[in-house]
């Protein structure tokens, strides 16, 4: 379970991004979250992870978010990068879903287990043994959603996982999404993946939230997603 | 391809060929870097003048690149743009000391030429001898010996990440280059004008991008210690390898083998 309770925040002085945000995730909910293009979604991930500090309480699993806590709260929650390339850094695909599971104390035969059964549930056994700088962007993008699997999550952050991907990769990843048991928050501007994806959806409108519910119902409202540069999933303006 | 983004995939075949296998990759990191580092201690320690006993150093990085399957000729490929900066070095000796040490015919050879050659091959076999520890080792595997060397988990994580960091800013650059060439077509080079913004920006695009990538290492667990490129225990052939290594090393240094075998021929 992931709770915000009056979280603020503001990259520099005086200019607040975050207002006094409160929600709560349960566990194994997924949950989009959309907004105008600095609405403050990245930011709500970054704060999640202890990456900055802001004002309010964070807790997650009861655990309260400070200095102390940080490494048992990271240990909880994978991150999928927007940008794989600043996630992947290990020569092959197979060293970087080798790095967590080790770092957390895990046997090399322990983590190998764990990341060719990882491998194998996203169908990309395939990829194990490639040079990460020679990955297509969509391949690049599952690698980075495997070696974050590969750490065993409680709850796993996406910021936009559907970007510069083919639609053939889109619908991959969606399949894979859909597939993880795992808590989920989703930020992505593509709502129709949001729709496919995800139960709940939290609107966010510069730092505050706009709107909360399932996902059928934010995603309906066209006035409200226009009045927040974004507009209706394809599915449901054709339907 | 621009150069910069040829220069990444360099940079790319550099881990290919550290994650190969082959007798010298399987070595031990730490018995390689020990290795390494001897071997480098001891052509340093070579007189200025002792050029023909230097000479037969070459063996040692020569039979690894052999054995591990890495062409010679790929490091030097490699280093080609380093290669004439410690060519470079010397380079004023001869001005410096004329002193006549031998004749080959009737061509005097002053001091000065002599230790210009010696510290040129000095140089020379000292990248020879890194360049096969970081293309036989991946980079973290280096650490991790580091940090078993007991080197401050600090100063290591600062060497993984400007490894890191030099990839990331060549990325950068050639993201840039590119950019550049497209809105300034025909043009060669950079314009002096741009020279201040453009590298502004690629620090500040590279510095970002670091930062992103040292959080997801800390977001994956890192500690700066390296349990993750732990290499398997120090075994008998590491120590065996280390050992005769090390010997060959002082073997060299104290005797002059060249000379001696220069003697065997002339009688
Ligand atoms: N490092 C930073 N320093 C200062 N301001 C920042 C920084 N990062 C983001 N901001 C500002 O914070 C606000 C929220 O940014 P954030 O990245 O969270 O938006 P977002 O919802 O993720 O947008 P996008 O859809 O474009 O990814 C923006 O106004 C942005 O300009
Ligand atoms: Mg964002």
């Amino acid at each position: 379970m992931i709770e915000f309770s009056h979280v603020s925040f503001a990259y520099e002085p005086g200019k607040e991004v975050i207002r006094d945000l409160s929600f709560r995730l349960e566990d194994g909910e997924s949950v989009g979250l959309i907004g105008a293009n600095g609405a403050g979604k990245s930011t709500v991930m970054k704060l999640l992870l202890g990456l900055v500090q802001g004002e309010g309480e964070i807790t997650v699993d009861g655990i309260r978010l400070e200095k102390k806590t940080l490494a048992e709260i990271r240990r909880k929650i994978g991150f999928v990068l927007q940008n794989s390339d600043n996630q992947m850094f290990m020569p092959t695909v197979y060293d970087d879903m080798m790095f967590a599971p080790m770092n957390y104390g895990m046997t090399r035969e322990e983590a190998e287990k764990k990341v060719d059964e990882v491998l194998a549930r996203l169908e990309l056994t395939a990829l194990k043994n490639r040079y990460n700088h020679k990955l297509s962007g969509g391949e690049k993008k599952m690698a980075a959603v495997a070696a974050i699997l590969a750490m065993e999550p409680e709850a796993v952050l996406m910021d936009e996982p559907t970007s510069a991907l083919d639609p053939y990769n889109r619908r991959l990843i969606i399949r894979t999404v859909r597939g993880m048991k795992e808590t989920k928050l989703i930020a992505s501007h593509d709502l129709d993946m949001i729709l496919d994806c995800c139960s709940r959806v939290i609107l966010l409108s510069e730092g505050r939230i706009a709107a909360d519910g399932r996902a059928e119902d934010v995603l309906r409202d066209r006035a409200l997603l226009e009045a927040n540069h974004l507009e209706l999933p394809l599915s449901l303006s054709r339907g | 391809m621009n150069k910069m983004e040829r220069a990444l995939n360099e940079l790319g075949t550099m881990d290919e060929l550290a994650v190969r296998d082959s007798p010298v990759h399987r070595l031990h990191p730490a018995a390689k870097l020990l290795a390494a580092a001897a071997y480098i201690v001891t052509v340093m320690s070579f007189h200025k003048y002792a050029l023909s006993s230097l000479v037969p150093m070459l063996l040692w990085p020569v039979l690894l690149f052999q054995i591990s399957g890495i062409p010679v000729r790929t490091c030097f490929y490699k280093l080609r743009i380093v290669l004439p900066l410690v060519m470079a070095v010397g380079l004023f000796n001869p001005f410096f000391d004329r002193e006549i040490l031998f004749r080959i015919g009737s061509v005097p050879v002053s001091g000065g030429v002599v230790s210009m050659l010696t510290l040129m091959l000095k140089g020379v076999l000292c990248l020879m001898a890194s360049f096969l520890l970081v293309a036989s080792t991946p980079f973290d595997r280096i650490c991790a010996a580091l940090r078993a060397l007991h080197v401050p988990g600090m100063i290591v994580t600062l060497l993984l990440l400007t490894y890191r960091y030099v990839g990331v800013m060549t990325e950068e650059l050639a993201v840039m280059t590119n950019a550049y060439h497209l809105r300034a077509p025909g043009q060669k080079g950079i314009h002096v004008s741009a020279w201040g913004s453009f590298l502004g920006q690629l620090l500040l695009r590279s510095m970002d991008r670091a930062q992103e990538l040292y959080s997801s290492m800390l977001l994956r667990g890192y500690d700066r210690e390296f349990r993750y490129a732990s290499p398997p225990s120090f075994a008998l052939r590491d120590a065996l390898y280390l050992v005769c290594s090390i010997a060959f090393f002082l073997l060299l240094r104290f005797v002059n083998v060249s000379g001696l075998l220069g003697q065997l021929f002339v009688r």
